[in-house]
């Protein structure tokens, strides 16, 4: 076998490159790439197209790469953590595309699984709609949706192999699965490599097919936006 | 007396069903969880790929991986279950959610709801708001009658942008509860002590009064 396993986000920062559309997983700050987000936030790239559900938070997460003019378009579909983001917007600093979130998990799935576009009810009457093709099946209306790919997607795991086999945790696996699926070229990081063999196959979320390169991460900060506790409610 | 928040979330709880699977949006929804009375086994979903939706964790139970959809820390009950987002709004999209309830600024008189955008003023985005009110057959909207500025909240027809079109069945407030009907806002129940002139006085769309209208019972 052969090991895609590389030492860390320095060896893979060249295949990011101005003007690629990146895919980024995590909800909010959940399960999000920090190794491979402050790498690029360390470059000088720029001008990406950046398709993640959010768009972290003032100078945390992919907040890093708006606070340093990366961006020029974003695709998400909610950006209220983030004041910064909501200014450039205002005054129209950066592209954006609002996407409701299952269209955007469906058509990130979609893309990765060749499937070029689907029509789903989300959206229907709204400005969300406009400029789609709309069709009525058995009464009810839909709109028709395209897949995403990316030239790269960056997702986080809890463990993963040399293989590329990734496990997650909890919620922290979002948007993650389907985004490793959806990018031409996937970098898997994890919090833990484990030895070829020691990950069930019949539990592993996403299989390594989907995965070109991984490695495992340092100094997860892993920070929480609400901490909410049962004896504060 | 109009209804608290509370007392909002309390009339909510009392449409809810044994067996339930539920998704609660934030704000006011939220606090219906804490009305499913003892006897009623409900599964609380949420969109960021979680079933089973447990309390909020001690201090020693706090994990970052483990989240709702507000991003506030919460834990998962032993019959839940963790997915990936393509799968959680299969489960909405696919009608597998037996009930959501949400907030909103603004439901028209034909069903429409806006609720995610404030030209000029606020943009945040939609979340998963439009992928649920376009695919529940069961949807409460949980809001105040009227906003800050007393204008009302029930409309012929909503000013600001749409979340969904035609889909909002049923709405509790601070003053009533009202179903949607073919020709505008029925007037089911009233808030106790809330009379009916004060509800038509609070309400811009058509309200349609049929009979004698019963105070809520909470």
């Amino acid at each position: 076998m052969m090991s895609k396993q590389v030492n860390s986000a320095d060896d893979l920062i060249h295949f990011i490159r101005n003007g690629m559309t990146i895919m980024a997983g995590g909800f909010g700050l959940c399960g999000i790439p920090e190794n491979m987000i402050n790498a690029v936030a360390a470059s000088n790239v720029i001008d990406l197209t950046v398709i993640s559900n959010n768009i972290g938070i003032d100078n945390f997460g992919l907040g890093k790469w708006l606070s340093k003019r990366q961006i020029k378009k974003i695709l998400a579909s909610y950006v209220g953590e983030n004041k910064e983001f909501e200014n450039m917007l205002l005054k129209g600093e950066v592209e954006m595309e609002f996407v409701p979130q299952g269209t955007l998990a469906e058509r990130i799935r979609a893309g990765g699984a060749g499937i070029p576009a689907f029509y789903v009810a989300t959206g229907v009457g709204t400005e969300v709609a406009e400029g789609k093709e709309e069709r009525v099946f058995d009464g009810q209306r839909y709109i028709l949706e395209k897949a995403l790919r990316a030239d790269v997607a960056l997702v986080k795991a809890w463990k993963g192999d040399e293989a590329g086999n990734l496990v997650f945790k909890d919620t922290a696996q979002n948007f993650n699965a389907a985004m490793a699926m959806a990018g031409k070229l996937t970098i898997a990081e994890v919090e833990e490599m484990v030895p070829i063999g020691s990950l069930d196959p019949n539990h592993i979320h996403v299989p390594g097919i989907f995965v070109q390169y991984i490695f495992e991460g340092s100094n997860y900060e892993k920070r929480i936006e609400r901490l909410t506790l049962a004896n504060q409610v | 007396m109009a209804l608290t928040k509370e007392q909002i979330a309390q009339r909510i709880a009392l449409e809810i069903k044994d067996g339930y699977y539920i998704n609660l949006g934030i704000g006011i929804p939220t606090l219906v969880a804490n009305y499913v009375p003892d006897n009623i086994h409900v599964t609380l979903h949420s969109e960021n790929g979680l079933l089973g939706m447990g309390p909020f964790p001690t201090a020693e139970n706090v994990d970052a991986d483990l989240i709702n959809a507000g991003k506030q820390t919460v834990t998962i009950l032993p019959d839940g279950a963790f997915f990936d987002s393509a799968m959680s709004f299969a489960m909405i999209r696919g009608g597998h959610i037996d009930l959501t309830v949400l907030g909103a600024f603004e439901v028209s008189e034909s069903g429409d709801i806006a609720s995610w955008k404030i030209p000029g003023k606020m943009i945040k985005g939609m979340g998963g708001a439009m992928d649920l009110v376009a695919a529940a057959d069961n949807i409460i909207v949980a809001m105040q009658h009227t906003n800050r500025a007393g204008e009302s909240k029930l409309l012929k027809k909503c000013t600001l942008p749409l979340t969904g079109a035609n889909c909002i069945k049923k709405i509790v407030t601070d003053l009533a509860l009202l179903e949607v009907g073919e020709k505008g806002f029925i007037l089911k129940e009233r808030a106790p002590g809330v009379s009916v002139e004060e509800i038509q006085n609070a309400t811009e769309g058509t309200l349609i009064v049929q009979g004698e209208i019963p105070e809520m019972k909470l």
